[in-house]
Parts: structure tokens; sequence; C-alpha cells
């Protein structure tokens, strides 16, 4: 205070200063510098300032500025805008929302959505150079095109019937004198009616017994009989076989999480980002303005001509900042550029492995935090 | 230049943009006008493989050394009876062969691995003899007698190996990148180490303790070996000799000059040289001669007689030469030929020793550095085989001979004298494989007696293999505190890898070769002798003593012997060397003038080292663009190269003659000889370490020692060897950030590490002191995925009398169950089956009377691998069983960078709270910055950027040592350039969301991917812990070590602090209730031990005979048997009780 008190003399000796004679904080908004805290990541070119949220409710109490997440404010407010869908990915917008909910959805999507994969693997025969067990390792972290919803969790003392596994079968044979092939995914075979393979017993005159005990086929279910049930992708390599060489085997998938093991992940990843906002802070003309445009790599800028000859920099398209901070590298831009990330609008991309669709994985995760809060709701009541 | 230089690495950046390593529409690509010379390595290499040290001097000892050996002792003459006699013709090495029940077979070295065989071949040698005695003889000749085996070095001539090409060795089971130059010894690889000498037959200058000078010659000829030592006193200025057949240390020299026939004192000097100071040094030598009284030959002669040690001296020359002429003739200073009783040659040598000498005195800097890479030369195998092989042939010879005189002196004998059989082949055989199996050499004859000469080849990694081949092992033991053996040498570059060496006791004895030295081998010396006279040397023999040392005459020196004087020295080495290019002399003959000597050493010995050099005229190189098109096309080898003249050997020594340019650019008009890759001064192991030119030189140590414990593929049979301890990666990588050093071995085709991405960060506090957080998902998905194979085995012992053990099927009861369960794994035969699931406990051979169980790790399951029979030496059924395990790394597992930053997984953190970028990517694993400020390792760094510029560009970048002005490495400039084009950082940082809260992260972070090798240190082979368990029998403690399930002992030091603590009671229960108590009768009468009877119930003193005074107490074992211990030696040791 008594440095601006110095460098108002300057000016106007008449009046010296006096705090009272400041403007009065407007109540119920915050001022420019803290808005842009509250809501705003600044990526200056050493560090991203500002990264953490502010989650308290009284945090603006003094303000009069009320920091409570409130429900018809942002049911009011939140909005979801798919930007990009098809079969294997998507990208959705999702604006107005909490980064520690927009990350809970990513993390459910990546541990805790239920999928079908590949558990247990009954060698028969395996005779190629791939061991059995990286065999087994790589059968498992193959997708399989099944919704798991329609199954049930196989827990440690349960048979494996038709509600809780899918059972494989591969038997591949490269024959003497042909060349080396190649055993892709498609060679892995539904078997509807449960394993065929015979328990080995004691009792030569027991009934036989497979390792599975279904009570129906699976194809009779309504959402398998026109749909067999498959790996995701055709042409995954599951091994090498030379001549002479065979490979059969059973394979049973089970329902799991992420969270247990990758294979049961969903997605082959889920994340969002930051929807990116670069400003400029004062105008940026003609030269300076081509050098800009030509410094971004991934094309963020664009001049625009406001005639009278005059050519302004201006931002065309932030979304596609990458964050490389070229623009700011050099000091002389540091004042004109200024990087920020909007707090609470997320660029959301789900990359499915397949089972279900992204967009259905992304509802689903949905209904788990729902879950999840009930859970919550009901354990405290 | 500046502006051509900076093009340069531009234009490669865009050349190499195909991934691949030697793609053709790079090398077809214009050569800028520095000329690209990286060509030639991969040719030189193709040639000569990454062992052909090795190879060559096997081949040598194969080709023409053994030839020599037999030549020189051709002949098995009976003593009795000089025409009986046995002449061997001409000796050859067969093909690799085994006999069984009499019926040869060929062999494969891969059958010998399999089957516990050695890969050795029959030596076969054409003789001719007589037959019969006394009244008829007659000459006979056999062909192809076999007179024992050799074992074949894999690759060499010998070998089935031998020239075959990829798929043909594919056939053979063999791995086409295994690089040779090994036996095959009973199953077992074993190398024999390179070994590093002192160069014989020359003279070496030094100071002993005492400070006095010394001049040395260690002389080795085929017939002796001796150490001829002339040291000069420090205080007296007198010079004498020092030689282990006389008793005294000190002969003064003038004696000997005298006794070789240089009575005159003039002509001595005359000889040295005539500069005053040194006749003013040799005064003192004069005058003590001339006071002992002598002065002619004769007094002389009869001066040393008294001098000789009786016993060192055998008798066997002709007896009218006395013992003193005998030992100047041929052991003192025994490399100078003596002819026709003519010591002038030796007078001469020993004057310029003296000279030499004298010159020390006068000027330090003469003296000899014993360290200096040109002084010291390297025993390969070749050599190393030969003098064994020399000795068993001359023992067979002098076994046969006796056993030919115990025929001929037998009364009756009744069949025909036959002289050939008495070659018997065992003894060669046996010596050659018991030398190569335990590594001891002795050589009687020279006195020799080594250990640890051959080493089992570590099979651990591909670059362990490659990296033991060049292995060098050192002159000097291990315990000797010096420094100058173990410091780096300068003239060890581009000879010598300046990295690889081990830490600790035998840091810088142990060196390594690098990638392009040869080791020479022997070359006949003859014709090279006589084209020295042809080239204008003036000949010992026709010089006075005063010609010798006249100035501007150089001394002509070939391999320590002096030939005579040249007047045009250097005019001499240019003709010499023209000549070596040209062709018509070897092109190991090293020429080098030494100026300050006035000596032109010319060398044609074998072990220098050497390296190939581009030859520069007046600084221009020799090679032009379309010599390099022309070897792109495949129109010119690397021979050619040679045998043109654009490139040449040099050796240390020669290399001080030449001026080296490192570039073609910094060549000015003196320069005579231009680097071909400055890469190559590193070895094999440093050869993987990408720009480790930006590393603190310790750190490259480092890796060079942990690459060889990186797992990954050891070869591409490496699934149908039967080695003890296997580690593979199930996934194995080629580096994304690669050298040409790593294509040139083919460690992209046998990687051992994965590209891991990296988040250099801190997270979650396990990753302090270097430990490392690795993604569970990651893990999941095989990163770091291993898998460990054991070999069990087990012999179908027959024994002696007609019994042998026996192996059963698997016992069933009626219901056909299994009476025993630890039998499920095994076959219908009694052995387990391929395939099957083991347990610890599971019995995997029913052999009986014993059957032996598996003794595996708890926790993941192991699994029976391989089964294979085969019969050993002894016709006993042998099963080998291989065992698997595979294992996901767990917190405790050792991971490495190529960096020499080795770090444990500190903990596994699932995916969905690891860290995530903008684009989505996590990390595989996290790594602490605090890793980097002291390590100083920027090449990490680099490597970091080039593998994410790599990756996001799809093109391999490389980082070769010292490689960006030749564009062999990328620059970090183009690297930064790179990563902004695809958007990320020049800087490599990126922003990251934190996993668990969702928000970004405070501060940018270093994030890419760096190569990661897994070491094969595990937790699970080390982790320990024990609650009871086995006891020692003698002590009653606990026993000790993880492999007998040992207690974890509180030492002396945590004893310490229990008292310290006042924690009295946990010491008591630690020191003996935990371990060994005992309770013990004490007799307070006495103080003696006594014993407690049982059908009295109380205890009784035997020394009293009583049981009133006897207390029972609690005592460790330990103690009680010291008591014991100490009575049986008559000492009493008695306690004295006291009331508690």
């Amino acid at each position: 205070m008594d440095k601006q008190d110095v460098g108002n003399e300057g000016g106007e000796e008449k009046k010296p200063f006096s705090i009272w004679d400041l403007p009065d904080v407007p109540m119920g908004k915050l001022p420019p510098h803290l808005e842009l805290q509250r809501t705003r990541v600044v990526c200056n070119p050493d560090a991203p300032i500002h990264t953490e949220n502010i989650m308290y409710s009284g945090a603006y109490a003094s303000m009069g500025v009320d920091n409570s997440l409130r429900l018809d404010h942002f049911r009011d407010n939140f909005r979801v805008e798919v930007k990009r869908l098809n079969k294997e990915d998507m990208e959705f917008d999702m604006i107005g929302i909490d980064a520690a909910i927009a990350n809970a959805f990513r993390r459910i999507l990546i541990a805790e959505l239920p999928t079908m994969a590949i558990e247990k693997v009954l060698i028969a025969n395996n005779t190629s150079v791939i061991q059995d067990e990286v065999l087994a390792h790589r059968l498992g972290l193959i997708p399989l095109n099944v919704d798991a919803r329609l199954f049930e969790y196989l827990s440690a003392n349960d048979q494996p019937n038709e509600k809780n596994t899918i059972v494989f079968k591969l038997h591949v044979r490269c024959k003497r004198g042909d060349p080396r092939m190649t055993v892709y995914s498609k060679e892995l075979k539904w078997l509807p009616k449960g394993s065929e393979f015979i328990q080995e017993s004691d009792n030569p005159n027991a009934k036989p017994v497979t390792y599975t005990s279904f009570s129906s086929s699976q194809d009779s279910m309504p959402e398998f009989s026109n749909n067999p049930i498959s790996p995701t992708e055709d042409n995954i390599i599951i091994a090498k076989l030379g001549p002479g060489q065979e490979i059969e085997l059973e394979a049973h998938a089970v329902k799991g999480i992420g969270k247990t093991h990758a294979k049961w992940s969903p997605v082959a990843t889920a994340w969002y980002r930051m929807l990116p906002e670069v400003v400029l802070l004062e105008d940026i003309e003609d030269g300076d303005a081509k050098e800009l445009k030509k410094i971004c790599p991934v094309n963020v800028f664009d001049i625009e001509d406001f005639g009278n000859g005059k050519k302004k920099a201006t931002v065309a398209r932030p979304r596609q900042c990458t964050l490389c901070r070229e623009c700011i590298r050099e000091a002389k831009w540091e004042k004109h550029v200024a990087l920020r990330r909007v707090k609470d609008h997320f660029i959301f991309t789900i990359e499915s492995t397949g089972a279900l669709p992204p967009e259905m994985l992304f509802t689903e995760a949905v209904k788990i935090l729902e879950d999840k809060c009930e859970r919550v709701i009901s354990e405290l009541s | 230049m500046g502006v051509r230089q900076e093009e340069v690495p531009m234009d490669h950046a865009e050349l190499n943009f195909i991934p691949g390593s030697i793609d053709k529409q790079k090398l077809a690509a214009p050569v800028k006008s520095a000329v690209d010379k990286f060509q030639l390595l991969p040719e030189f290499l193709k040639g000569r493989g990454l062992v052909k040290q090795h190879l060559d001097s096997y081949n040598y000892f194969v080709k023409t050394d053994i030839k020599k050996i037999v030549r020189a002792n051709d002949r098995i003459v009976c003593k009795f009876d000089p025409s009986i006699f046995l002449r061997f013709k001409d000796v050859r090495i067969g093909r690799p062969s085994v006999s069984r029940d009499a019926v040869s077979d060929d062999l494969r070295p891969h059958t010998c691995r399999l089957s516990d065989l050695t890969y050795a071949a029959p030596i076969l040698v054409n003789v001719e003899y007589v037959q019969g005695s006394h009244n008829q003889k007659i000459l006979m000749e056999k062909n192809d007698v076999v007179i024992g085996k050799m074992p074949v070095m894999l690759r060499s001539c010998c070998c089935v190996l031998y020239g075959k090409d990829e798929a043909e060795l594919a056939r053979l089971g063999e791995c086409p990148l295994d690089p040779g130059g090994y036996f095959v010894i009973k199953g077992t690889e074993k190398v024999v180490l390179i070994q590093e000498q002192l160069s014989k037959n020359r003279i070496i200058l030094d100071k002993d303790k005492k400070g006095d000078i010394n001049a040395s010659v260690t002389s080795s000829t085929e017939a002796t070996k001796s150490k001829t030592v002339i040291s000069m006193d420090s205080k007296t200025m007198k010079m004498y000799l020092n030689l282990n057949q006389f008793t005294t240390k000190k002969i003064p020299i003038m004696a000997i000059m005298k006794a070789m026939g240089m009575e005159s004192d003039q002509e001595v000097v005359q000889m040295i040289g005539r500069d005053p100071r040194f006749g003013a040094l040799l005064l003192p030598s004069m005058e003590e001669c001339a006071s002992l009284g002598i002065h002619t030959q004769q007094q002389a002669l009869e001066f040393l007689d008294k001098k000789v040690t009786p016993s060192a001296f055998t008798r066997s020359t002709s007896e009218k030469e006395s013992r003193v002429s005998y030992i100047l003739r041929s052991v003192f200073l025994a490399n100078v030929p003596v002819q026709e009783n003519n010591f002038r040659p030796k007078c001469i040598y020993v004057a310029v020793m003296l000279r030499r000498m004298m010159e020390v005195l006068l000027n330090k800097d003469a003296m000899d550095d014993k360290d200096y890479v040109g002084n010291k030369r390297l025993e390969l195998s070749g050599q190393l085989i030969s003098l064994l092989f020399e000795d068993l042939f001359k023992s067979m010879i002098s076994d046969a001979e006796t056993e030919m005189v115990r025929v001929l002196n037998k009364q009756s004998r009744s069949s025909r004298f036959d002289p050939s059989q008495f070659i018997v082949k065992d003894g060669i055989t046996n010596g050659l494989e018991r030398a190569l199996s335990t590594g001891n050499w002795d050589v009687k004859r020279f006195r020799m007696h080594k250990k640890g000469v051959t080493q089992v080849l570590g099979r651990l990694s591909f670059i362990g293999t490659l990296g033991h081949m060049t292995r060098i092992s050192p002159q000097f033991e291990k315990s000797r505190k010096v420094s100058g053996p173990r410091a780096l040498q300068p003239s060890q570059w581009g000879m010598l890898c300046p990295c690889d060496t081990p830490e600790g006791e035998s840091c810088g004895l142990i060196k390594n070769l690098a990638l392009m030295t040869h080791v020479t081998t022997d070359e006949e010396d003859g014709p090279l002798i006589s084209l020295c006279y042809c080239l204008g040397v003036e000949d010992l023999e026709l010089l006075s003593g005063e010609e010798l040392h006249s100035p501007n005459s150089f001394l002509v020196i070939f391999n320590g012997l002096i030939l005579g004087k040249h007047r045009r020295p250097q005019h001499f080495a240019t003709a010499m060397r023209k000549l070596r290019r040209a062709g018509k002399v070897g092109e190991f003959v090293s020429v080098f003038v030494n100026e300050k000597q006035c000596c032109v050493y010319i060398a044609s010995d074998g072990g220098r080292v050497c390296r190939p050099l581009v030859i520069a005229d007046k600084g221009v190189s020799r090679i032009k663009e379309y010599h390099m098109k022309e070897l792109v096309d495949g129109v010119r080898t690397f021979e050619d190269f040679l045998r043109e003249g654009l490139i040449e050997y040099l050796d240390v020594n020669e290399e001080n003659n030449a001026l080296i340019a490192l570039y073609d650019a910094e060549a000015t008009t003196e320069t005579t000889h231009i680097e071909i890759e400055p890469f190559t001064i590193l070895g094999v192991c440093a050869g993987l370490i990408p720009f480790p030119h930006h590393n603190q030189s310790p750190r490259n140590t480092y890796q060079c020692a942990m690459g060889k414990q990186a797992m990954g593929n050891i070869a591409y049979n490496e699934l149908c060897r039967m080695d003890t301890l296997l580690y593979l990666l199930v996934y194995p990588q080629r580096p994304l950030l690669t050298t040409r050093t790593i294509e040139l071995v083919g460690y992209d085709k046998l990687g051992a590490g994965q590209n891991a991405t990296v988040a250099v960060m801190s997270y979650t506090g396990y990753d302090i002191e270097d430990a490392i957080v690795m993604n569970k998902s990651s893990l999941d998905r095989g990163f770091g995925r291993c898998i460990v194979m054991k070999k069990y085995s087990a012999i179908h012992q027959r024994h002696g009398n007609d019994t042998s053990e026996f192996i059963m099927r698997p016992t069933r009861d009626a219901e056909n169950k299994l009476t025993d369960n630890r039998m499920r794994v095994l076959d219908e035969d009694g052995i387990a089956a391929p395939g099957e699931i083991i347990r610890p406990n599971d019995i995997y051979v029913n052999k009986r009377p014993s059957w032996q169980t598996f003794k595996g790790p708890e926790g993941e399951p192991s699994v029976v691998d391989r089964v294979s029979l085969f019969s050993d030496r002894n016709n006993n059924m042998c099963i080998k069983f291989i065992i698997r395990q595979t294992r996901r790394p767990e917190v405790g597992d050792k991971f490495s960078s190529r960096h020499g930053q080795k770090g444990v997984c500190g903990t596994i953190v699932q995916q969905e709270d690891f860290v995530f970028s903008e684009r989505g990517i996590c990390p595989d694993l996290i790594m602490n910055p605090h890793g980097f400020p002291s390590r100083m390792t920027v090449g990490k760094m680099i490597e970091l950027l080039g593998g994410k510029a790599g990756v996001s560009s799809g093109r391999f970048h490389y980082g070769s040592a010292f490689g960006e002005p030749s564009g062999h490495a990328d620059r970090v400039e183009a690297i930064s350039e790179t990563l902004v084009k695809c958007g990320f950082s020049y800087n490599g940082k990126d922003f990251l969301y934190s996993g668990i809260t969702g928000t970004p992260l405070q501060s940018y972070v270093f994030m890419g991917p760096i190569y990661y090798q897994k070491l094969k240190h595990m937790v699970l082979d080390k982790m320990h812990a024990r609650g009871s368990g086995p006891r020692v029998m003698l002590t009653r403690q606990p026993t000790e070590g993880r492999a007998r399930n040992g207690g974890l002992r509180v030492g002396e030091m945590e004893r310490d602090c229990l008292i310290a603590y006042g924690a009295s009671m946990l010491i008591y229960e630690r020191l003996m209730i935990s371990s060994d108590p005992f309770e013990v009768q004490v007799c307070r009468g006495c103080g003696l031990l006594g014993y407690y009877n049982h059908k009295l119930k109380t205890g009784i003193c035997s020394t009293c005979k009583s049981g009133d005074n006897i207390s029972t107490m609690k005592l460790p074992y330990a103690c009680k048997l010291l008591i014991q211990e100490l009575q049986s030696m008559n000492i009493v040791p008695r306690l004295k009780l006291d009331e508690a």
C-alpha cells in the first residue's frame, strides 16, 4: 500500500491516497483476478498455476459469493455436447461439472465397468513355441464382443454355468510341410453349450463331467441367437505355428472389472482434457501476427483482415491447442498470449475396446456412480 | 567449412526417415563432401564377426602353429637303436566327430551342448615308421592316425558352422547371431579369456622398488623362456645383471661382457656411444670389474662359474661346454640367437640396453611405461592352446620313447615290434579337455601355472555373451593396490573400451576390446628380415661398435631383435609402409620410427592390438565418394579397401607416427590418417548406450556391467538350449533410440528390455531412493513379464555289480488313484511330463531307491517345460528337465535404464490413479527426478526426447556416441523440432492431469519413452524369512543362509544396540531362547557340568560322584560345547554359581 501511495503522489498531489476512496468490492461477484483463478488454469511457460479447484463453499463468503455446489444451478448449466461418435470411440464435451466428478467417470470407465474376458484356459495340447502361460495371457487380453450386463460374476465357489461363463475353443494345427501359419483371434470358436473337455476322474465308471455345467445352450438366449459371441477384432495375432505344431485349448471367459486386471477394462483408455482457451492479451498485428500463426504447429491462430490494411491475429481454433507452449516459448510473446484451460469444461474421450459402444459405456459409468452414491446415502442413513 | 558441417546432420535426419537400419535408399543417396565412412563398419564386421580375434588365433593355430609344433618334434626315436623311429609327416584336424561304440559320428555343436559332449575333432597325422627290429626292418607308412582330439572353437575353420549361411545355421540348431569363438567342453560353453601380458623379447626400462633403474627383457623362444634384468645401483652407479641362474643377484655387467668376448673396455664404450657422459657412467662398472681382477674372457668365465646355481642347471647339453657358456648362450637374453659361438649380437644387445639405461638416467622421459598398450601383448586362445598342445605332444613323445625302451627290453616278445602302437591318444585328449574345462593351464616346461584361463560363457543375455568374448583378463593379480595399471591409458584410444570395466577390486584391470580392434597373429619373419636388408639396412655383423650409434642413423629392430642400422630411417619406414599398403607385406606388420631412441621398430609378432584407419594424403582422405558407392553396391568389399591401400591397420606403436584426424573436415596437411567412425572407440557393451558422450563417465561403466544382467532374448535357439538358468523376457522390444553399434551387433534383433513411457516426477512417495512406481495396467498387459527357466537333471545310475537304479511308473491303488499326490506330474514312464504344473515337493523323477523332488519357489506355479533324455559318456541315461516359471514384476524387482540408473519397483499403482496427459497417454512407470542432478545422466534425458520424437514421427532415432557431427546421432535441436511439429513442447514436458483428483498437476512433467531393462535380481529369488527351522547339528544353532532356510542373525552391532537400549530380556530371548537353549546340571562344588540321571531323577556330578550340590541352569548349547571343548584340551572352566 505504501508503494502505491508514493506512486500516486507523483500524479495527483492534492489528494493523498486513502483506502476508503477505493471503489467498493461488488458484492455477489468476484473480482476478475479471483474469477480467473477460480475458473481457469493458467498455463505459464514455466508451470501451470491455479490448477486446484476451490471446493469450499465459503471460500468467497467475504465477498458475498456463494461457492457451494447447488443442484439447480448445476442442472441449469450442465451440458453435454457430443463431438464425435462412432463404434469405437467418442469425444464429447462435458460442460459445467467439477473435475472430481469428471474424473470419477474416467476412473469408473477404466476400472469398474465390468466386461467379459478370458480368465481360465484349459490347454489340451500346445506344441507351439509360445508358452502356455504366455498364450493364456495373450488370450486374456483379447476383447470379446459381448455385453457383460447379461452375465453374472463367477465367485470362487460357483460352478461355471451359462450365466457366468463363455467358453471358446481354439484348435489349430499347422500341417507338416505347410509354411508357418499365424493363429488369429477369429479362430476362437464360441461353444454355446459349454466346455467339451471331460474332467479327469478317478472313477472310470462315473458319468463324464465337463468343466462347465451349462443347463441350457447360450445361443438359445435371445441376445445371442443371431449374434454369436466372438472377439471384437478378427485379426489379433494369438500365436504363430511352425509345421507340425498344434494348439488345442478351451478358453473360459468370465465377468470382471478393470481393477482386478486390465483385460476387463472396457476401454482402451478414457480421458479428458480441459477446454483450451487461448487469449490474446494485446492486439497482434501484421508481421507479428504472421509469425504467431506460423509458430503454432497445430494451427490455432488465424489472421483476419480488419480493413484499412490492418491485419490482426485471432484465435480461430483454440480447441486444437495441445499445449506445446511454442507460442509463449519466447519471452516477447509471453505478454501477448495467454494459454488457459477452462476448469469446468471437459473434452472427454472414450476409446472402447469394442464390447460395448462408447456412449453405452458412459451411461453405464453414470449408473455405477449413481449406485455408489446410493450406497453412500443408504450407509449414512 | 562451418556451414558445410551444419548441413550434414540435417541431411541425415531426412535420409534416415525410413525405419530400419541399413536401408538401401539412404545409402544410395548422394554422399556429402565429407565421405560417410560408416558403411565400412558393417562390411568390416560382416567379414570378421565380432570375435575375429579368437577365431583368427585359433585358425592360425590349427592351420600353421600345430604343423610347426609337430615339425619341430617330429620323431619318436628309440634310445637304444636310433634306426627304430617313428616320424610324423603331416598333421591336420579332421571333422568334429564323436565315437560311440566304435562308430564315429559327425558332431554338431548343439548336440554337444544338449548331451554334455565335448565338441572336438580328431588330430590326424600321417606317420612313417620302422617296423620290426634287429635284422628285419621295414619302413611303413600310415595315414590318418588319430593322436588325440582337439576341442574345436565354434565358427573356426574346423567347425561345421564355418561359412554357413543363416538358413544352414538354423538347420544345425545354431543361432545366426551367435558369434562363436568359444568351445563346448562336456556340454558347457567355455571361453578362453584374452590374457594380457607384457610384450616378450622387448627391452623395457623401469624402476624397481628401490628406485634403481632396470632394463628387463622377457625372452621367449620355442625352447626356453627367461627373464634378464640389468639394473643400475642408484648410489654407486654400478650396473649389474640379475638372472635366475646365478646365485647372487648382482653379477657385474662388465664381467658378462668380458665373458662374451668383449675384453676391451674401449670397445664396450664405443658400442655404447662416444658421448663422454656415457663413458663416465660406465666407469664405476669397469672399475669394479677390474677390482675383481677380471680382465680376460677366461677370468670372467671362471668368475661366473662360481656364481652359477648348481641345481638350476640341468646337465643335458654337451659336457664339454661349461655351464656358464651354456647360460650365456641360451638363457641370458635367449631371444638373441647365437650362431657358431658368435656372441657379438648379444654384446650389441647388452650395449643397447646399457645405453638405454644411461639415457634414462640422463633424461627421465626415456623411461618405458608398463601400462602403455604398445608394450602389451594379448594372448588368445590359439596361443594358449598351442602352448598346452606342445607340452602334451612332447610328453606323448617321451612317453612313447620310454614305452618303446620298455618293450624292447623285454626278453621275449610275442608280436612284431610296431612303434605306431605307442601313440596313445588319451593324453592329449584328456589334457586339452581338462585344461579347457577347469581353466588351469599347467605347462611344466615353461613353469606356467595359470588359473581361471577359461570361464563358462555367460548366457544370461546376448550382450553379456558378446561382452564375455571381448573381455581381457589382467596380468597382475587383483590384490595389488596400485593405481597405474587401473588408470585409463591414452594409448587405449580406439583399442580398448574406456567404459567397459567392472567396479570393485578388478576395476580397470579387466578390460574389453573396442569395436574395431584386431589382435594380430604371428607372421613369418624370415621374408621380412630379408626385405629389411634389401631396403638398405646395414647388417650388424658388418658394423663396428663405433658405427652403431653414429648420429643420423637409426637402429632397425625387428620383433625385438637388432637387425642393423639404417641411414635414412624415414625413407626406410615409408618404403616399408608402401609395401604394406600395396599388400606385399602382411597388413598387420607395423613400422614405428622412434625418434627419441633413434630406432625403427618393425613388429610382426602376434598379440598386438591394432585397428583400421583411413589413409590420408596431406590431409585428404583416400576414400572418395565413389568408393563408398561401390561398397554399397556390393562391388567392393572391406578387403578391397585394404588391398588398394585406402585403409590400413595401425598398431599402438605406429599410431605414434601418425596424425589422426577425427573427421575429414578437421584434417590438416600434416594429417596422415582419418578415423573411420569415432563411436568405434567403445566396445560392444558401451555401444548400447544412447548418447554416452552426454553422460558422466561412471554411469556408462555402470551400464556396461548392468547390460549383462538384463533379461531378454539370448539367442534365436534359446528355447532349444538346456541352460542351467535362463531368464527370458516375454515381450522384448527393440530400443526406440538406437545406436549404430546396436544394429551392428544385432541387439535390435535380440533385445533385452522394453520401451517404457516414463514420467519424471515424484508420486506417492514410494519412489524415493531410485525406486520406481509402476502402472499396474502396464504390468497386466505384459510389461516386464519374464520367464525363468531352470535346469534339473537326473542320472539313471548303473552300478558296477550289474545293479542299477530304476525309474518306476507312478504307483496307483486299486481305484487307479495315485497313492502319493506328489506323483501327479509324472507320466507313465515315471518322468515328469512336459506342460504339467509342478509344485514344490512334487516328484519329477520316480527313481528308486531315491526319487527327486522339485524344490522351487512357492507362489506363481512352475511348469515342466521340456524333458530331454540322452546317454552320457558312461552310457548312463541322463534326464534333463527344464522347469519354467513366468513372473510378472512385483514390488522389489530391479529395473534399469541404459544409463546406469538402476532402481527397484517401489510400488504398483492402478492405472486410474496414474497421471495422464492431454492425449490420454498414461506412463508405464514414474521415476523420481532426484535421480538426475547427482548422476548427471544427460544422455537419458536426450534418450527420452529422442524416443518421444521417434514414436511420434515413426522413425527410429539414433544416439551413437559422438555421432552428432557425422549424423549417427540426432541433435537435440532437431529432436525438439520434431516434437514441436508433432504438437509436443520442445522440452519434452507435458501437461498432466492427476488421476486421483482429476485436476492438472502444478508443473509440466518430463515424459516420454525410455528403454528399460529388467535385471535378473528379483525378490522372489531373494526374499527370506523364518520362524523355526533347521539347526546346525554341532552347535544346535539355526542354520545360515537362505538356501538352508536359515535364521536371521542378531549380530554384534544389533546386540550392541539392544544393550544400549537396555532391552535385556530381548537379548536373552534372541541369543538363547530362540537360538540354542540347553539345560545343564552344574555342580556347585567343583563348578563342572554334571548329567541328569533319569533313573534317580536327579542331577549327578561325575567328578564329585554325588548329586548333592547340583543346580539346574539354562545356557546356550554353544557355551556348553565350548566348555567341553576346552576340557578336551586340558583347560578346566569352572562355573561359579550365585544365588539370583
